[in-house]
C-alpha cells in the first residue's frame, strides 16, 4: 500500500509553568492511502497531540521534534504557509464537540463555503450549490435551508455531519476523526460512524479514527494502534488485535469492553490512572497499573519491538503471553533473568 | 422584535425615571441652597425669600411632583445662580466636553483595541508584557495623577503644552491625552483577554484545521467572536462621552459639562445638577440600547436573560 504519511519519532514538549512537560516521547506511524486506521487510548495518552502536531496546529508552546512525512513532504518544521496550503486540501481534521468547533457567529453556509472557496476556488452560486450537494452526500436533509442556519440551530450530530461535509469541501485524502461521536449519544454515534465508512469507501479517503472506545474502533478500521501515556504500545490489524492482544493494557481495554451489543461506556475497569505525563514513572509507564509488572519493568523502559511483520508491541514480556485471549490471561512465569530478557528482545 | 424594542425602551424611561428621583431626594435633603447662594450675612428675611420663589419651603414630594410635570413638558427648571434654563447651560457646556471626550474616544479605540489584539497574539512575548504593564499603570494611576503628571513634564518641564483653561487648541491637548491614555489601557486589557479567550476556541483550531490562513483566522474568525464581550465596554466609553470627563475637566480647567457639575453640586444649584443627572442618564440608557442591537447584530445566538429570541 502506498504511504500517504509517515511519522518517525515524533516528539512533542509543552513548556509550561518554566518547565518542559514532554506529552509525546517519539511516535513511529504510517497511515497508507485509503486505510482506515484506529487510534485508541484512555484520555491524555497523546492522540490528538500526535495529529495536531502532525498539521502544525499545536500552540506555540509545543515544541516538535522528528519527522512527519506527507506524500514525501516534511511537514515538521515546514513554513506555515505551507502546511496552510496542505490542511484540509491533503488533511482534514474533525473534532470531539461538534457544536464548538463551529463558528457561532457565521452560518453553516458560509464555513462550508470559505473551505470550497479555498481549496477549490469556488464563490457565489458555484459555492452554494456545491455546499448543497455536501449537505446532501452527509446526509442532511433540506440543505438549501440548512446552509442559512447557524450552529446553535442544529443538533450535535448535525453539527457534526456539517463538520464532515467541510473536511470533504477540499476533497482531502485523508480525514483524522478526533473522537467524531464521544459527545453524541449512542444512536447518532452508530450514524455517523456509518457515515464515515460509507464516504471512505466511495471516496477510497484514508481515514484515521481516534477514540478512546475500542469497540468503536475496531468495527471501523483496518488497523489499530493503541497509546498509552505519549507511547504507541501496541500496534496490529483490528481482527489480530481483537483475537490476540498482547500488550497488558490493551488485555485490560478488551476486558473492560461490554458485552457486544450493550451499551458502550468509557473505559473505567483498568484499576488506577495515566500517569500524568510529568510524572511518569522511571520503567514502562504501564508498570503501576499493570498485573505482569516484574522489577524490570520499573526499572527501564520497554522497547516498541515488532513481533511480525504487522504487529508491534511495546512490553517486556509480550514473548511471554502470545496467544492467549484477552478475557483470561494465561498465567506467566516471573521472569528473573534480565540478561535472557535482553537477548529475546 | 417589536416586544423586545418596547420592554427595552420601557426599562430604558424606567431607569431614567429612577436617577432623576433619586438625585432629586438625595439633593434636597444633602444641604439648603439657600444658605449657599445667598451671602452669609443676609438676612433672615431675604432668606426666607429665596427659598419661597423657589419652592423649597413647601414639602419634598409637593415639590417632586412640580419638577415631575414641568420636565415632561420639557422645563427643567431654571439655575438658582443666574436665572436662565438650566437645560440651556449644560448644553451650551456639552461642545466642549465633547471636544475632549470625542478625541479621546477615538485615542482609546485607535491604541487600546490593537494593542490588546497585538498583546493576545504574542502571548507572553516581551511586547506582551510591556504592553500589559503599560495597561496596568494606565488604569491603576489615578486620571488626577496622571493628569498632574502630564502637566508637570509638558508644561512645567518643558513648557510645550499650557496646563490649565482652553483658550486655544493646545489646550485641548493635555486633557485629552489623559483621558485617551487611561482609557486606552482599560481597552487593551479587555480587547487582550476577549481575545485570548476567543483564540483558545475549538472554531479556532477547526478554521486553522481547514486551511485558513493565519491571518484570515484572526480578522475573519476570531475577531468577529471577541468583538462581542468588546462591545458592551465600548458602549460603556461612548455613553460617559458627555460627563466622563468631570475629574479632568476640573484638573484642566477645561469648561466643559463636567466642571459645570462640580460647580452647580457645591453651589446646591439644583436645576442645574438634576439637569446634568437626566443627561447622563440619557446618554448611558441609548449606549446601552446600542450595545443591545449591536450584540443582536454581531451575535445570531439567543441571549441569556433576553425575552426574545
Ligand atoms: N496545549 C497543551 N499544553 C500543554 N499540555 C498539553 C496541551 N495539549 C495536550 N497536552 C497534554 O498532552 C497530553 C496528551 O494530550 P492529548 O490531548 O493528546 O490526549 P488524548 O489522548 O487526545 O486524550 P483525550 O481522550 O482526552 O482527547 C496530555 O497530558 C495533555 O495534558
Ligand atoms: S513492560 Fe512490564 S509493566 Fe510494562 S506492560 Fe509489559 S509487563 Fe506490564
Ligand atoms: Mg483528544
Amino acid at each position: 500500500m502506498d504511504k500517504l504519511v509517515e511519522i518517525r519519532g515524533l516528539t512533542v514538549d509543552f513548556a509550561q509553568g518554566g518547565r518542559s512537560i514532554r506529552a509525546l516521547h517519539g511516535i513511529d506511524l504510517d497511515v497508507g492511502a485509503g486505510e482506515a486506521v484506529g487510534l485508541v487510548g484512555e484520555s491524555g495518552s497523546g492522540k490528538s497531540v500526535t495529529w495536531l502536531a502532525a498539521l502544525g496546529l499545536l500552540p506555540g508552546t509545543a515544541s516538535i521534534r522528528g519527522s512527519v512525512m506527507l506524500d514525501g513532504r516534511q511537514m515538521v518544521g515546514a513554513p506555515r504557509s505551507m502546511l496552510e496550503t496542505l490542511r484540509g486540501r491533503r488533511v482534514a481534521m474533525i473534532f470531539q464537540d461538534p457544536s464548538s468547533s463551529l463558528n457561532p457567529v457565521f452560518r453553516i453556509g458560509r464555513q462550508i463555503g470559505e473551505a470550497l472557496g479555498l481549496h477549490r476556488g469556488l464563490k457565489g452560486a458555484a459555492a452554494e450549490a456545491e455546499a448543497k450537494r455536501l449537505l446532501d452526500r452527509v446526509g442532511i436533509a433540506n440543505g438549501a435551508r440548512r446552509l442559512r442556519d447557524y450552529p446553535h440551530e442544529l443538533s450535535g450530530g448535525m453539527n457534526q455531519r456539517v463538520m464532515i461535509a467541510m473536511a470533504l469541501a477540499g476533497e482531502p485524502d485523508l480525514l483524522i476523526a478526533d473522537e467524531p461521536t464521544t459527545a453524541l449519544d449512542a444512536t447518532v454515534q452508530a450514524q455517523i460512524l456509518a457515515l464515515l465508512q460509507e464516504i471512505r469507501h466511495e471516496s477510497g479517503m484514508a481515514i484515521v479514527l481516534i477514540s478512546h472506545d475500542l469497540g468503536v474502533v475496531a468495527e471501523n478500521v483496518d488497523r489499530v494502534c493503541v497509546m498509552y501515556a505519549g507511547r504507541l504500545v501496541e500496534e496490529a490489524a483490528s481482527d489480530t488485535l481483537f483475537d490476540r492482544p498482547r500488550h497488558p493494557y490493551t488485555r485490560g481495554l478488551l476486558a473492560a469492553l461490554p458485552a457486544l451489543d450493550g451499551p458502550r461506556t468509557r473505559l473505567v475497569s483498568i484499576p488506577g490512572s495515566v500517569p500524568e505525563p510529568w510524572n511518569l514513572p522511571k520503567g514502562c509507564a504501564f508498570a503501576p497499573r499493570c498485573g505482569e509488572a516484574d522489577e524490570a519493568c520499573h526499572g527501564s523502559q520497554p522497547p516498541l519491538v515488532p513481533v511480525n511483520a504487522a504487529e508491534r508491541v511495546l512490553c517486556f514480556r509480550t514473548r511471554y503471553f502470545p496467544d492467549a485471549p484477552a478475557s483470561q490471561p494465561q498465567p506467566v512465569p516471573a521472569l528473573q533473568d534480565a540478561a535472557f530478557r535482553e537477548a529475546v528482545l | 422584535m417589536f416586544g423586545f424594542v418596547a420592554s427595552r425602551v420601557a426599562r430604558a424611561a424606567l431607569t431614567i425615571g429612577f436617577v432623576v428621583t433619586f438625585a432629586f431626594v438625595v439633593l434636597r435633603l444633602s444641604g439648603d441652597p439657600a444658605m449657599l447662594i445667598m451671602s452669609v450675612d443676609a438676612p433672615p428675611e431675604a432668606i426666607e425669600a429665596f427659598r419661597k420663589a423657589w419652592g423649597l419651603d413647601r414639602p419634598i414630594w409637593e415639590q417632586y411632583v412640580a419638577y415631575a410635570a414641568k420636565a415632561l413638558s420639557g422645563d427643567f427648571g431654571n439655575s438658582m445662580r443666574d436665572g436662565r434654563p438650566a437645560i440651556e447651560l449644560v448644553l451650551e457646556r456639552v461642545p466642549m466636553t465633547l471636544a475632549i471626550t470625542i478625541p479621546a474616544f477615538l485615542i482609546k479605540i485607535g491604541l487600546g483595541i490593537p494593542a490588546g489584539i497585538f498583546a493576545a497574539l504574542h502571548r507572553n512575548s516581551v511586547l506582551d508584557r510591556l504592553t500589559m504593564t503599560v495597561s496596568v499603570a494606565g488604569f491603576t494611576v489615578p486620571s488626577f495623577v496622571l493628569a498632574l503628571l502630564l502637566v508637570l513634564v509638558f508644561s512645567v518641564q518643558l513648557g510645550w503644552l499650557p496646563s490649565s483653561g482652553s483658550e486655544s487648541w493646545q489646550h485641548a491637548i493635555l486633557p485629552i491625552i489623559t483621558l485617551g491614555v487611561a482609557g486606552a489601557a482599560v481597552l487593551a486589557r479587555f480587547t487582550r483577554s476577549a481575545m485570548l479567550e476567543v483564540l483558545g476556541q475549538p472554531y479556532i483550531r477547526t478554521a486553522s484545521a481547514k486551511g485558513v490562513p493565519w491571518r484570515r483566522v484572526v480578522s475573519g474568525h476570531a475577531l468577529p467572536n471577541a468583538a462581542i464581550p468588546t462591545v458592551t465596554i465600548v458602549g460603556f466609553m461612548i455613553g460617559s462621552l458627555i460627563a466622563g470627563a468631570v475629574v479632568v475637566e476640573s484638573v484642566f480647567a477645561w469648561p466643559g459639562v463636567g466642571r459645570l457639575l462640580v460647580a452647580s453640586v457645591a453651589n446646591r444649584d439644583l436645576a442645574v445638577v438634576q439637569a446634568i443627572l437626566l443627561a447622563i442618564a440619557i446618554s448611558m440608557v441609548a449606549a446601552n440600547l446600542a450595545v443591545d442591537i449591536a450584540y443582536g447584530w454581531l451575535d445570531p445566538r439567543p441571549r441569556r436573560g433576553r425575552a426574545h429570541a
